[in-house]
């Protein structure tokens, strides 16, 4: 009897984190056909063949690892530090995810200490984290939380052993290289420069008064939309840039800007054009687009 | 001698008309009239406008290109925000003292006869050249540090106001002194009503 072919095997290891990430790939809907086809040594919250304390101790081989959570060198699982547990286990990890923005680039803990916290290949956006020599190998899922299909989407191509093509940052060029403002759908109001007056309506772009940083932020979430339904943005929230090594910008919800003028252009247009172009639109008043989409009271 | 191109013609064309709109008004100046300047039929002049309104907006359009390209100039040189101040008050008077009607049309035709540019002009499309630039001078000054953070027509209108004030009251004939001899206090004025404090 032909044995079955060995299952990917996977170790999830957590950095200092909120299990944000762990808890979004649990609502991914295909989780249940991905775990036919993977086998978790270690996971902090899905059944698993290790412990905590065995995975430490073993240190084993495998196909994946994800790490979740930002890195510090001293900070201890399973008794083990991770400045010695993270190079072992990634030494004999075939493939490497960093899972959301804390393991791509410090994220949000980083603030906490900035000296000390970084990401696994990444600070922020300079390679000199513990594992910058096999950055080859990294996986970068900026995010906060990372979409859970972002992470099947790369489990799939591994398992599939297809390439997948990487941006500067390590990140997924099918999942990264547009940025949140294509498919945004308040796109028609940022061409025109209308505003949106207030939060969590579908009129207006949030641009201008809210500092939505969709133009400037690399991420598919309104491709792959969250929990197959919304985006920031469709429910009318600013996007606030967190698959960026940027990420945590101070002062949310505010574009900055020098005489009223934005302080940042979208992203690889020159700042005379767009003013040009701004100008111009502004320029026009378009009733569709002043007006309410769904008038409540007719 | 060579026949002049028809781009000439047309350079010729408008710069005939902007002295007679700069000086007799929009309503005015009439296509028969122009023509009369130029020596040429009224029937060939419509080959190159096709009515004064187009010919009106033409104007408009380059007047802003050739006064966004001045500061556009100053822009990019390595003064700081004080010196640009005195360079851009420096051209803009220099430009209304030689060739006074660009100026003039500007104030004159441009601003007080909106109605006849509202379309194909919307709002700042006919003057988006200059604009622009002045964006861009405001936006630096105020990235600099240079300038007080504040919203940009507020700073534009200052800026722009007095300076169209100046040349208008000049254009009077009300003012004591020549233009220029203003210039240095009144870029002083704007840099200090300007500057971050
Ligand atoms: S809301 Fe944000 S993402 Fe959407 S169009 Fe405006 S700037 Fe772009
Ligand atoms: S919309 Fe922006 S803030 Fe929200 S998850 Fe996507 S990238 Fe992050």
């Amino acid at each position: 009897m032909p044995s079955k072919p060995a299952k990917f095997q996977i170790v999830w290891l957590q950095g200092i984190t909120c299990n944000g990430n762990t808890h979004s790939f649990l609502n991914d809907p295909l989780l249940g056909s991905l775990l036919d086809k993977v086998r978790f040594l270690y996971h902090p919250i899905l059944p698993s063949q290790m412990s905590l304390r065995e995975l430490v101790v073993k240190i084993p081989k495998s196909d994946l690892l994800i790490v979740e959570g930002a890195y510090r060198g001293d900070f201890e699982r399973g008794g083990a530090v991770m400045e010695k547990l993270l190079p072992a286990l990634a030494a004999r990890a075939k493939n490497i995810v960093a899972l959301g923005s804390c393991a791509s680039f410090g994220g949000i803990f980083k603030e906490a200490s900035p000296e000390s916290i970084s990401g696994i290949v990444y600070d922020k956006s300079e390679a000199t984290g513990p594992l910058a020599a096999m950055r080859e190998k990294v996986i970068n899922l900026g995010g906060c939380p990372a979409h859970p299909e972002w992470l099947s989407f790369v489990i799939g191509m591994m398992l599939n052993k297809r390439k997948v093509a990487l941006d500067e940052l390590g990140r997924p060029k099918e999942l990264y290289a547009y940025t949140v403002h294509n498919g945004c759908l308040r796109n028609d109001y940022f061409e025109w420069k209308v505003d949106s007056r207030s939060f969590g309506t579908k009129e207006g772009c949030l641009y201008y008064e809210q500092g939505c940083q969709g133009p400037f932020t690399h991420g598919s979430c309104n491709k792959i939309l969250w929990n197959g339904v919304a985006s920031k943005t469709r429910a009318g929230t600013p996007c606030f840039g967190c698959t960026e090594p940027t990420f945590p910008k101070t002062d949310l919800f505010r574009t900055k800007t020098y005489m009223s003028i934005p302080s940042e252009m979208p992203l690889g247009v020159p700042k005379r054009s767009y003013l040009a172009l701004a100008g111009a639109a502004k320029s026009f008043h378009i009733k569709r687009l002043e007006e309410r989409l769904i008038d409540d009271h007719s | 001698m060579a026949r002049p191109s028809k781009e000439e013609r047309k350079v010729s064309i408008m710069t005939k008309a902007l002295e007679l709109f700069s000086k007799e008004g929009f309503y005015q100046t009439t296509m028969p009239s122009i023509a009369e300047k130029i020596g040429m039929s009224v029937g060939n002049l419509y080959n190159y406008f096709a009515s004064k309104e187009t010919l009106a907006k033409e104007l408009i359009l380059y007047i802003a290109n050739m006064l966004g390209e001045e500061i556009r100039r100053i822009n990019e040189s390595p003064l700081d925000t004080r010196e640009k101040i005195v360079a851009i008050v420096h051209m803009y008077f220099k430009i209304a003292q030689e060739r006074p009607e660009t100026i003039e049309y500007f104030l004159r035709v441009y601003l007080s006869n909106r109605e006849v540019f509202r379309e194909g002009c919307e709002g700042m499309i006919c003057v988006s050249a200059f604009v622009t630039e002045l964006m861009i001078f405001f936006e630096e000054g105020g990235r600099s540090g240079e300038l007080r953070d504040q919203d940009f027509f507020s700073a534009f209108g200052l800026f722009m106001g007095y300076l169209g004030g100046m040349v208008f009251l000049n254009g009077e004939r009300i003012l004591p002194n020549a233009l220029e001899s203003y210039e240095a206090s009144i870029a002083e004025n704007i840099y200090n009503a300007l500057k971050a404090r």
